[in-house]
């Protein structure tokens, strides 16, 4: 069984879909979901404690077809942290869902609720432990058909309209990464990352003169098109229109686990290509684009931070301080020196459980609430403690408090700016983080500071059944803030990787 | 019990308050006995620690380590431990104040007031005890996040704009400055421990130390060195025991406790001296310690002019820790002690007079010393204490103070040491006067006021004595203070 | 003809596809209308298709299919040498990309039909305009 781990990974949510389908009965196809949810989580942990003790990875070979002929499942380091963080939320996330989709998502698609949810896991996680350029793209459209389907599960009409704006920014992202794997299969001939990153090196007889396949023209559109489809797909400013209306309207369970693993898988995707792939020599010594990185980076986290004090409605909020976070982390990659990238594949995972718990806890306001729009969120605090308490630890790591993980990543992140001597960035990065103060604060203030409206019964605290899965995910924000052996160990080790991979 | 246990358990034991305040928060009186006993415990610990300590121990225990090089670890020296001991002993005696006070106010969420009391009381000992500065950074930011809740503990739109601007600098000055310096540090040094002779020494240029000293000064938002000082003002929206431990002894002590320490144990006295880089920041500090007395002379708010005075006297201690010769480091540390209990003693006299006369107002306090004799006679005390006349502790600190500002030879702070303590005698006299001599208030008083209930009036009385007392144990202070101080200088 | 020319030229085939795509996505967001928004998306999608296709064949390249027994006795009286086959992975992983976008364009449709029912319009402004209101 062992070593058929990678690909039971993906096969298990990938039958369990049509299966759950297939029941048509809530509690059987939820009851499905959330044992197939938890199993996955098993094995990705099992398999992140064997790719980290076998030097180079573990290889799969699908069908027993070899590389680079045959379809090859790849996990490195990098990959197994990717696919515990991806099956944990998504297991998190599913417990808290059956309570909550209650009031949210009519009672007769909750089964197609958990089709659609299994199908997406799938997606995520295929595009982590995939080595192949072409199943990379199957992988990631599977993921975005069923997130725009989940996205538009939302109660209000304006989530079919964002699952809409979101389907034709998404297939447009989708559609340039596939024409950059075209172009590059065009030069080299192979569809396996590690294949292709060697060939990308060798050169070649064009029009009477010896290139290297790196220097070609085809190649560096390829590149561009990669890079920007791959930023619309992790909400890189400012490519992140879709993501604010997308994480607002949709239901709370599928915001929480979207918020906490897509963007992220796409992150994940931009280090594959740029280091595994091409390489750091091409990327940042050839080509500035650590530079232009950087610049969106720093424009990102500014903008979007700045806009997300601006909004009303509490969900946008935070998808607003999401694309915000985003730019944290592609400045950690920008840096491109080891501790740079420990930091930005650090926060990858910190944001995940932050942000994933504030949106449950969001849930759980939801539930009670029905709303999430400021003014309704008068005197919660005092109402519903526990849900505001546990926002805003999730909160205090945004802002990257000491003690939460959101200080871990942001420590990372300062050491390798002022190793380099930057220190204006510095200067920016933090003060960043105080525009993260501000947003939170306006929130805690409503919160505490002002009487709660006279509604008769008074508001509730929420039921236990959302609360101990918010717990989970803030309560890892507290120790994967005290406790990094796992999240910094894996993520030190997954930089080392990358930056050794492409000397 | 080791040593490394006393650490521990001087840590546990306010958690175990706050803790056990929570869950009796329905039996007042039980709730109330928890926090006092926990606080007496505190204190025999930390008292039976610093024994050993002063006697040359420097006990270690590390916690935890975070990441490669960021530890939450302890190790208790002379300067840490008599903060402690401070911070710990008025505890003691801010608790029975705090009972008092609470009570006969009928404030509302007591049990939140009482479980935050003793998370920042948590913090300060993890602070004063901290063995790095990432540790002494955590529990700094625990600090300040602890005792939002009790400025804002009214609840109202004061008390929120007060809130937001205790909680905006704090944060600002923390995360921009404070965050920075120690990352900067640790790119430079390797190594964020704090060590005798600093750890800087030939790790990088003058100009860049002289840019990481400035921004760990202004860093320490909590030291309250102007520009950064206004938050400390608007932290007096709260209850009046809060603003007497904390804004006059915890916060603003541990404020410059770092400022203290950085300059010892990070930069190193002898780097300090030789590059010259603080020379400018003793003039920061002493340009704050006159402005500072200045605006606290237009307040007519008590507490508002205690605030003031309060950031001018700390900034007596960053004065001693910028020249960072053995008289400034003694007198600095020494001050510590000295003006907490007398400022503590205002604030509590201040509060006295609030529960029991409901004034706040210098200028409504006419005549309050007929009819609160015992609270005035105290405030008296702590007014001597703070502007530093003998026999109170206040006047050897300022004694040594001045004393290195002319080794220094910067005569100029010398000169605005004792213009200072004129500008005291200024602020504080009028409102003794004022209530001794003054008659009262044309309209006639419609009861006649008493003294505040007698579990405000011992702990103020008790403090005002400590304020006394500690003028002839200076010499035991200095004793324990010499080990931190950079040369070894002959007992005066 | 000169050399550049025909370079231009030669690569016929990317024009056509580089014409497709900018015109696929001029209607995508030039395009007010959601079923013609999902109109040009097809379109960009489609150029791409080509895009691999023509990037797999070869001039006189035949389908790769394995021929017969026959085929071989006629290959061997003639003397001549084995056909030339165009590249068969593209056209395999268009099939997939085909497949992609028809589930893209159920699922745009079918979210149409629910715009539709909920706000009455599936016009672009009119929908923008109802939001606002709300």
């Amino acid at each position: 069984m062992q070593q058929h781990l990678p690909i039971l990974l993906i096969i298990t949510p990938l039958v369990a879909a049509p299966l759950c389908l297939l029941l048509r009965q809530r509690i059987a196809a939820l009851a499905l979901a959330l044992a197939v949810c938890w199993s996955t989580f098993a094995m990705a942990l099992w398999l992140l404690e064997i790719a980290r003790n076998t030097p180079g990875g573990i290889t799969y070979q699908l069908g027993g077809w070899a590389a680079p002929w045959g379809i090859e499942y790849h996990v490195d380091t990098l990959a197994g942290l990717m696919l515990v963080l991806i099956s944990g939320i998504a297991a998190i996330a599913l417990s808290f869902a059956p309570r909550s989709i209650q009031d949210e998502i009519p009672a007769g698609q909750h089964y197609l609720f958990a089709t659609e949810y299994l199908l997406c896991l799938t997606g995520l996680l295929g595009i982590c432990v995939t080595g192949d350029l072409f199943n990379l793209f199957v992988f990631l459209e599977i993921s975005s058909l069923s997130a725009y389907a989940l996205i538009s599960l939302g109660r209000s009409r304006r989530a079919l309209t964002a699952a809409f704006q979101y389907l034709v920014m998404g297939t447009i992202g989708a559609t340039f990464i596939l024409i950059a794997i075209g172009l590059m299969y065009m030069m080299t001939g192979t569809l396996n990352m590690a294949d292709m990153a060697e060939r990308l090196k060798r050169t070649i007889e064009l029009r009477e003169q010896t290139v290297v396949v790196h220097q070609t023209r085809t190649i560096l559109v390829a590149f561009a098109f990669l890079s920007v489809g791959i930023s619309i797909k992790m909400a890189l400013f400012p490519l992140h229109l879709w993501l604010p209306n997308a994480y607002a309207y949709a239901p709370s369970v599928v915001t929480g686990f979207l918020a906490a693993t897509a963007t992220k898988v796409s992150v994940y995707m931009l280090l594959r290509f740029v280091f595994t792939v091409f390489g750091v020599q091409f990327s940042f010594q050839t080509l500035p684009f650590d530079v232009g990185l950087m610049a969106l980076a720093l424009i990102g986290i500014f903008a979007a931070s700045t806009t997300a004090i601006f909004q009303t409605n509490i969900k946008r909020m935070l998808a607003y301080s999401s694309v915000a976070q985003v730019g944290y982390m592609a400045l950690g990659i920008s840096f491109a020196s080891e501790n740079g990238l420990t930091g930005g594949i650090v926060h990858m995972f910190n944001h995940a459980l932050i942000k994933g718990g504030m949106f449950l806890a969001m849930g759980c306001l939801v539930f009670r609430l029905g709303s999430v729009e400021l003014t309704d969120l008068r005197g919660v605090g005092r109402r519903m403690p526990l849900t505001m308490f546990a926002w805003v630890l999730g909160g205090l790591g945004l802002i990257g408090v000491p003690v939460t993980a959101g200080f871990i990543s942001k420590w990372y992140l300062i050491s390798a700016v002022l190793e380099r001597g930057w220190w204006p960035i510095a200067v920016l990065m933090l003060l960043s983080s105080l525009l993260a103060v501000i947003y939170i604060w306006r929130v805690v203030e409503v919160a505490y500071f002002q009487e709660p409206p006279e509604t008769d019964p008074p508001v509730q605290e929420a039921p236990l059944a959302l609360l101990i899965p918010t717990g989970l995910l803030i309560g890892a924000n507290i120790v994967f803030g005290l406790w990094t052996t796992l999240s910094v160990g894996a993520a030190g080790e997954a930089a080392r990787q990358l930056l050794g991979a492409s000397p | 019990m080791t040593h490394e246990q006393h650490i521990g358990w001087a840590l546990l034991v306010p958690l175990v308050a706050a803790l056990l305040t929570t869950l009796n928060g329905t039996r007042p009186n039980l709730r109330e006995g928890c926090t006092l006993v926990c606080a007496g415990a505190l204190f025999l610990i930390i008292a039976s620690l610093a024994g050993h300590v002063f006697a040359g121990a420097r006990p270690q225990l590390t916690l935890l380590e975070v990441v490669p090089g960021l530890a939450i670890a302890f190790r208790v020296e002379p300067l840490g431990m008599l903060f402690a001991l401070v911070a710990s002993g008025l505890w003691v005696v801010t608790t029975c104040y705090s009972i008092g006070y609470m009570r006969a106010h009928h404030e509302g969420h007591q049990t939140r007031f009482f479980a935050c009391f003793a998370i920042a009381i948590f913090a300060v000992m993890g602070a004063a005890f901290s063995q790095n500065l990432f540790a002494l950074f955590l529990f700094y930011e625990v600090l300040t996040f602890s005792t939002y809740p009790l400025v804002t503990h009214h609840g109202d739109d004061k008390a929120r704009r007060g809130g937001r601007t205790y909680l905006g600098i704090l944060l600002f000055t923390s995360v921009s400055f404070l965050l920075l310096a120690i990352g900067w540090t640790w790119v430079l040094a390797g190594t964020l421990d704090f060590q005798e002779g600093g750890i800087l020494t030939g790790k990088a240029t003058p100009t860049v130390l002289a840019v990481l000293l400035a921004l760990y000064a202004f860093g320490t938002g909590k030291a309250a060195l102007m520009p950064f000082h206004r938050w400390l003002p608007a932290a007096m929206v709260a209850p009046t025991p809060v603003s007497a431990l904390l804004h006059a002894v915890a916060v603003v002590k541990v404020g410059v406790f770092t400022v203290m320490k950085i300059s010892v144990y990070t930069f190193g006295t002898g780097l300090l001296q030789d590059t010259g880089i603080s020379l400018w920041l003793m003039y920061v500090a002493g340009a704050t310690i006159l402005l500072a007395s200045l605006v606290a002379l237009t307040k007519d708010n008590l507490k508002a002019r205690l605030a003031y005075s309060t950031i001018s006297q700390l900034s007596y201690i960053v004065l001693g820790a910028m020249l960072a010769n053995s008289w400034g480091v003694i007198g600095g540390s020494m001050h510590i002690a000295m003006h907490a209990f007398g400022k503590i003693t205002l604030f509590f006299c201040a509060g006295a007079i609030y529960v029991a006369a409901h004034k706040t107002e210098i200028s409504d306090m006419r005549g309050i010393g007929r009819r609160m004799p015992i609270t005035l006679a105290a405030f008296f005390l702590g007014s001597l204490s703070v502007i530093g006349l003998p026999p109170f502790g206040g006047s050897w600190s300022k004694w040594f103070l001045a004393l290195g500002a002319a080794e220094a030879h910067q005569v100029a702070l010398v000169a605005v040491l004792m213009i200072s303590s004129l500008l005291n005698i200024a602020y504080l006299m009028p409102i003794v006067i004022r209530g001794y001599f003054f008659p009262a208030g044309e309209e006639p008083s419609r009861s006649e006021v008493k003294e505040a209930p007698l579990l405000c009036v011992i702990p103020l009385c008790l403090t005002a004595t400590c304020g006394l007392a500690l003028f002839f144990f200076a010499d035991t202070i200095y004793g324990w203070m010499l080990p931190i101080a950079p040369l070894v200088v002959t007992t005066p | 003809m000169s050399h550049e020319m025909n370079t231009v030229l030669g690569l016929y085939n990317y024009w056509i596809v580089i014409f497709l795509m900018m015109t696929g996505f001029y209607v995508v967001i030039a395009k007010g209308n959601l079923v013609k928004k999902i109109i040009g998306l097809n379109l960009f999608q489609i150029s791409v298709f080509l895009l691999y296709l023509s990037m797999g064949k070869i001039n006189g390249g035949t389908t790769p299919i394995y021929p017969d027994k026959s085929f071989f006795a006629d290959l061997q009286d003639q003397s001549s040498t084995m056909p030339v086959y165009s590249h068969p992975l593209p056209s395999v992983l268009i099939l997939t990309a085909i497949v992609v976008g028809i589930a893209t364009t159920a699922l745009a449709l079918a979210l149409i039909v629910r715009i539709h029912e909920a706000y009455g319009t599936i016009e672009e402004d009119e929908i923008l305009l109802q939001d606002q209101e709300a």
